[in-house]
């Protein structure tokens, strides 16, 4: 079953008079429990890609459909609030840089994305499982400033998923980790979409990590290659 | 968890920070809620010290000095009289209540103190001058007022202490050889009667050889008497002067009233700098967070969850400042006082600064408003930031 339906996305970025198609008509669509690998080179546009699949920027043109609801067409952007609850209704993100919040424990950064959301007591719920699953339980009431690269990655993870997102998106999330710690992420991402049925859009330079995908999207210069 | 809590834990980041911004919030609210209680308790002050001269209206020989402290610096001369009989006329009038007739008499004595001083003495109806001034008490509440023409002096707290007598001694008038009878000395009072020596006032005109004269008349007038009108009609009489404490207030208030300009400007001076003391704190603290509240974005917060957010930082900043500047206002309220004693032309006995909770709670909402408006740019700059400017900002 059809989650996303990207027709023809473009987007261009301007720079002062230079125009920098970062994206050229790409087209595809992304089923429900699939992990999907972005792969290509520095600069290729998989950053503005999976951006703009999670609905965190404005294609320049084309349609972007999410679970039949059109996002995104020519001509017509959403405003902010509009794109949060879409945010919000869909999507966890993870990055290379893991934006943990300084001041808050690991167990409060974790409970953010909660504390926005109408549902705040659900969502509290999901915290224990998900720590336990991603083996941070022990840190919970630890700064991020007390923990290892490979353990705030996965307080960034475990925030992505307190929502219970349909979608994770995540761009070069093994991008600051060693191989072990890399092969930790790996086998995680494999369990959620495994086990919880996680659609998973994947950027990564790790040719290892690129193989759980059972679809790759290979950009050169914005243009895709299925 | 709730936005409150990721506020508050995020004033405790830069705590030397919130703590100056907490404290020049303090200040403001110090200065206001202290300006704010002068305004109110100099007035006060003012009417109940004018209430305590006991006397409304004031009738004198024309050029005569009415006042202690003027007749002390001219060495006890310049006193003029008026008949006592026309002054029953005026008394018999039904506008007033209480009339005291005084006959005042000064002698400088070149033996006082280092350089000479004067002694003031005055000459009261004991039934009359005491109903007048109910705020006159006999100390250690020992004493009484002397009887009509009897050789008997009350003293005044501090000529009791120049003169070195208590009640029963005997003490001698200047140039006379009668012997006078202390029957009472008077509690501190704060006014010039501290300083005076009242004696029957029929004694003191024939000891001082001014019978049938009178310096002063002291007037109460009745409750619903127009007393600008009474006073017109005073000054029919002729060679009188009139003087009416509600002129004397009105001089005093509007030479405060410049003084109060330069106190009110002070106040929005600080009130101003609270406002920008504010913005500039949660300005910066919007923009060192730039990634984060980006990020907070990206994970479902709408602008306005921002926007609340950092507007309950600068609420909180700005509530226990101005609970702080409160505090502060009563903790040294005395030494505010002192201050503006010394800057003042004229302050009156009794508290300058009165601080009621009317006051407390307009100063309170007022600075806490004027930081929230202080805050609101910064809150909607951070309502307004993009996920994406966070994420690109590498
Ligand atoms: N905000 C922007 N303004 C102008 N140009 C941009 C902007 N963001 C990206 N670009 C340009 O768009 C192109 C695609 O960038 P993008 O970040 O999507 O690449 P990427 O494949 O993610 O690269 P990397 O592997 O280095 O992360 C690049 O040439 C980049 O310089
Ligand atoms: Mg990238």
């Amino acid at each position: 079953m059809e989650l996303i339906q990207a027709n023809n996305i473009t987007k261009i970025y301007t720079r002062g008079s230079e125009k920098i198609h970062a994206l050229n008509n790409a087209s595809f669509s992304v089923n429900k429990g699939d992990i999907v690998c972005v792969i290509g080179q520095s600069g290729s546009g998989k950053t503005t890609l999976v951006n703009v699949l999670g609905c965190l920027d404005n294609p320049s043109s084309g349609s972007l459909t999410i679970d039949g609801k059109e996002v995104f067409k020519t001509g017509l952007s959403l405003s902010e609030s509009e794109l949060t609850h879409v945010r919000r209704r869909f999507f966890g993100y993870v990055f290379q840089k893991f934006f943990l919040i300084p001041t808050l424990t690991v167990k409060e950064n974790i409970l953010l994305p909660a504390v926005f959301q109408k549902k705040y007591k659900a969502n509290e719920e999901n915290l224990d499982p998900i720590m336990e699953m991603l083996d941070i339980a022990k840190r919970k009431e630890h700064l991020p400033s007390q923990l290892s690269g490979g353990e705030m990655q996965r307080v960034a993870i475990a925030r992505a998923l307190i929502n219970n997102p349909s979608v994770l998106i995540a761009d070069e999330p093994t991008g600051n980790l060693d191989s072990k710690r890399s092969g930790e992420i790996k086998d995680l991402i494999v369990n959620l979409n495994k086990e919880h049925g996680i659609t998973v859009i994947l950027v990564t330079h790790n040719t290892d990590l690129a193989k759980i995908g059972n679809r790759t999207l290979e950009l050169t210069d914005g243009v895709l290659r299925q | 968890m709730n936005i409150f809590q990721v506020s508050y834990k995020n004033l405790l980041r830069r705590r030397l920070r919130t703590m100056f911004t907490i404290i020049g919030i303090m200040l403001s609210a110090w200065v206001l809620v202290t300006l704010l209680g002068f305004n109110k308790g100099y007035e006060n002050s003012l009417n109940e010290n004018i209430e305590n001269m006991g006397f409304q209206v004031v009738l004198t020989a024309k050029g005569c000095p009415y006042e202690a402290a003027t007749l002390m610096l001219k060495g006890g001369t310049g006193l003029r009289y008026m008949p006592e009989n026309m002054v029953k006329d005026v008394a018999g009038k039904p506008e007033i209540a209480n009339a005291a007739p005084m006959l005042m008499h000064a002698v400088f004595d070149p033996n006082k103190g280092e350089s000479g001083g004067t002694t003031v003495f005055l000459g009261v109806d004991p039934n009359t001058y005491p109903s007048m001034k109910p705020y006159l008490k006999f100390n250690n509440e020992k004493g009484a007022w002397f009887s009509d023409k009897a050789k008997e002096v009350v003293l005044g707290f501090e000529a009791a202490e120049l003169e070195q007598r208590e009640v029963g001694d005997l003490m001698m008038l200047p140039g006379s050889e009668d012997e006078y009878t202390v029957t009472g000395v008077l509690s501190r009072t704060g006014t010039q009667d501290d300083g005076m020596i009242f004696l029957p006032l029929k004694t003191a005109q024939s000891a001082f050889k001014k019978e049938g004269e009178l310096t002063m008349l002291g007037m109460r007038l009745n409750q619903d008497v127009d007393a600008s009108a009474f006073e017109e009609e005073l000054y029919k009489l002729p060679d009188v002067q009139v003087v009416s404490m509600a002129q004397v207030k009105n001089t005093i208030m509007s030479l405060v009233s410049s003084a109060k300009v330069i106190v009110l400007s002070i106040a929005f001076i600080a009130f101003l700098i609270a406002m920008f003391g504010v913005l500039n704190t949660v300005l910066m603290s919007v923009f060192e967070r730039y990634q984060e509240i980006g990020i907070l974005k990206s994970m479902g917060a709408l602008p306005k969850d921002i926007f609340k957010m950092i507007l309950i930082e600068t609420t909180l900043l700005c509530s226990i400042g101005g609970v702080l500047g409160i505090l502060f206002s009563f903790l040294f309220s005395g030494i505010s006082e002192m201050a503006i004693r010394y800057f003042l032309p004229f302050a009156p006995q009794g508290a300058l600064i009165a601080i009621d909770t009317k006051t407390v709670i307009f100063s309170f909402i007022s600075i806490t408003a004027i930081g929230i408006i202080g805050g609101v740019y910064p809150s909607l700059r951070a309502a307004n930031i993009r996920p994406l400017d966070s994420i690109r900002s590498e």
